[in-house]
């Protein structure tokens, strides 16, 4: 009796590894026909799972041949998680990637080209989608992704302050010039500032461009970070906080979100993104937006998030279907504007119209104006070690510790070895 | 219940020790196996591993940034480990003696041991904040302007050990505990009788009678310190300006961050490098001044 059960034991322990190594078979077909597809997100968070599941729930009823099975992970965790299980050949069918990352992903080669599939789609129009939305998601002239939604950072401000100190509130025409103007009126010694940017990687590359600058050429063969505009524009940057003083400097911020600050009034004005909407709409003051100011020319963020199928899916057909119907169907589309969560990249004016009426903010129609002059992430393969070392180097400007010039020649140093790779 | 035969013993043995043993195989031997392969490759997790032979162990002697995080790592373990040594040995001593709430206090000291690390470092990166801080605040009361701490390259190494041994100092003072219960009362009590003075007691008897334990805590400590991450990442994500970058922050921004698997295995090979011959030393140095009991 004793022996027996060790030998169970043991047994049922050997079952186990060997079923654990030998895993599932993974095609995801069942016997009726019947795919499952593997997705995988970080962009609903808890917020937005249920209208994820709306869109599964849409897309299964007009497919009733494919049903989607999703896993969410946080931001900071979805790409750990993704790369390993890409990394285990157990890879999602399709992924979230953002646009910086989804450079990384197709120049290594992980994503399946989807051209093919979309010549063979006859329902499948790309006019549907913003075009160069639509582009941002193409690799070496080929589609590897599918966008879904974008957002952008504009210039947003408080009418209230404005009107207490009697400054006109930002048009079009404004460049910095008119904006540290404005600033330096409604600057005062109740705590308020008069406007705000941070001192980062991802401001500073569009804030070059506002000046005509830009950190490479068009194809990314050259350095041209450190050009007399960009020590300019850095130097600007900095000039608000430390000449100027319409702009708090970290010490004086002391830890609270430049978001935080102009909810308790006390910026004028913020370049923020439009994913702020939301959690500006209870605030006891008026506020609006509108386009950045630049110096020489206009020049605004954009992000976007698209839907890539894995290269190992056995289901590409499958795969393609539900990254085309959450990037141009208008089921899709309207529940993420319904429900605030980021912005679609179609074209359908109908839907359009519905986010354009919400309010606030009133001039929404900023956020489309803004796409005119829109500047995409100066992304490189080796992406993460080049907004590491900017940080870095930012940092030392920061701190006093290296001036704008000597900065932005050692960026230029380093990142002449990153592109060569 | 062990049956005659050797053999049906062994296998008893054995059926105890296999889960712990697969567990340890699966998640931990072979992985370290694999990362030792690994650090002779280019892997970007998304394609195939390429063989590159040392080219990564050569990278790292030309890599000035893996120097950088060696250097804040031996500052943070040169800062961290004398101060959680004292300030655990003190409380210990402290509790060691006949009071009242002592286990109360015991207790005390031991909740930030079993806390959180991300916990730990959210709430003192807010006791950190130089304008709200409680940090700041209590420094004020002595006239004493406090730093910009985590925004300061100057301080926020420091405010890391400070964290850092507030959260240890538990763990320290256990094991410091037992080592002064073992030491005998009589040697004490000979001393008195001799006129020894409390701090003569504590420089000849106290001290050498500790040197195990506190052998035992340096191994423990340097190994735990070569490693510090959790921390360095919530508070200060290795800036600012990279003067709280850590080495196992290096390995996790390559691994996970640079696509450079393969460099991060090399790295982490160099790492264990490191703790094991420091590791080596100090059992050769031991002998000169650890006492053992006879």
């Amino acid at each position: 009796m004793k022996k027996t059960g060790i030998f169970a034991i043991i047994l049922l322990l050997l079952i186990g590894i060997v079923a654990g190594c030998s895993g599932e078979s993974s095609t995801g077909k069942s016997k009726d026909g019947v795919v499952t597809l593997k997705y995988f997100a970080f962009s609903p968070g808890e917020a937005h799972e249920k209208d994820l599941k709306a869109m599964i729930a849409a897309f299964e009823k007009q497919n009733p041949k494919i049903k989607v099975d999703y896993e969410l992970a946080s931001f900071e965790d979805y790409f750990t998680k993704l790369q390993t299980q890409i990394a285990g050949s157990n890879a999602p069918d399709v992924f979230e990637l953002n646009y910086e990352n989804f450079v990384s992903y197709a120049a290594k080669g992980a994503l399946l080209e989807l051209d093919p599939l979309i010549k063979k789609d006859k329902e499948f129009n790309p006019d549907s989608i913003n075009k160069k939305a639509y582009e941002a998601f193409q690799y070496d002239g080929k589609q590897y992704g599918m966008v879904e939604s974008f957002s952008n950072v504009v210039l947003f401000y408080n009418k209230d302050l404005f009107d207490q100190a009697g400054v006109e509130y930002p048009s079009e025409s404004w460049t910095w010039k008119e904006e540290l103007e404005a600033a330096e009126k409604l600057t005062n010694n109740k705590g308020v500032w008069g406007t705000y940017a941070p001192v980062q990687f991802w401001e500073f590359y569009k804030t070059i461009a506002q000046n005509g600058g830009s950190i490479f050429n068009e194809d990314k063969t050259e350095v041209t970070v450190n050009s007399p505009e960009n020590v300019e524009t850095l130097t600007w940057m900095m000039d608000k906080m430390n000449k100027y003083h319409v702009t708090p400097t970290e010490k004086e911020m002391s830890g609270q979100a430049n978001e935080d600050l102009f909810k308790a009034g006390k910026i004028a004005m913020l370049r923020t993104g439009i994913w702020m909407f939301d959690g500006f709409k209870d605030v006891p003051f008026k506020w609006d937006i509108a386009l950045e100011p630049g110096n020489t020319q206009k020049a605004h963020h954009f992000f976007a998030n698209g839907l890539a199928v894995s290269k190992k899916t056995k289901n590409a057909e499958s795969a393609w279907k539900w990254a085309q119907f959450m990037s141009s169907s208008e089921e899709a589309a309207k529940i993420r504007i319904d429900s605030s969560w980021e912005l679609p990249a179609v074209t359908d004016e109908a839907l359009v119209k519905g986010y354009l009426e919400k309010s606030p903010p009133e001039s929404r129609e900023v956020v489309f104006k803004a796409l005119d002059s829109l500047v995409v992430p100066p992304v490189i393969e080796e992406w993460s070690k080049l907004t590491d070392m900017f940080g870095k180097e930012l940092d030392k400007v920061k701190l006093g510790q290296e001036t704008p010039e000597n900065a932005l020649k050692n960026v230029e140093k380093e990142l002449q070895t990153l592109i060569k790779k | 219940m062990v049956g005659d035969k050797g053999w049906k013993k062994w296998l008893v043995i054995c059926a105890f020790l296999l889960p712990n043993f697969i567990g340890f195989l699966f998640f931990i031997g072979i992985p370290i196996l694999a990362s030792l392969g690994l650090s002779f490759t280019k892997w970007d997790l998304l394609t195939s591993p390429e063989f590159i032979g040392v080219e990564n162990y050569k990278a790292i002697w030309h890599d000035a940034e893996f120097w950088a995080a060696l250097k804040n790592t031996l500052l943070f373990i040169i800062l961290y480990l004398p101060t959680v040594l004292v300030v655990a040995l003190g409380i210990a001593m402290l509790l060691n003696k006949k009071m009242k709430g002592r286990t109360f206090f015991r207790a005390a000291y031991f909740i930030p041991v079993i806390s959180s690390w991300v916990a730990v470092s959210l709430i003192w990166k807010w006791l950190f904040n130089p304008a709200y801080g409680l940090v700041n605040y209590f420094l004020s009361w002595f006239g004493i302007n406090g730093p910009d701490w985590l925004q300061d390259p100057n301080w926020a190494m420091i405010a890391i050990v400070l964290t850092s041994v507030w959260k240890d100092t538990g763990f320290v003072m256990v094991l410091f505990l037992a080592g002064l219960q073992n030491i005998s009362e009589t040697y004490y009590e000979a001393a008195d009788i001799d006129g020894a003075t409390p701090f003569k007691k504590f420089l000849h008897i106290t001290i050498p009678l500790l040197t195990p334990t506190t052998f035992f805590i340096l191994i423990i400590s340097l190994i735990n310190s070569f490693q510090v991450f959790d921390q360095v990442m919530i508070m200060t994500e290795g800036g600012p300006a990279g003067s709280t970058t850590v080495l196992v922050q290096k390995i996790y921004n390559h691994a996970f961050r640079y696509f450079e698997m393969g460099y991060a295995s090399a790295v982490s090979w160099v790492l264990f490098l490191i703790i094991f011959i420091v590791t080596l030393v100090q059992n050769r140095l031991q002998k000169r001044w650890v006492d053992y009991e006879q």
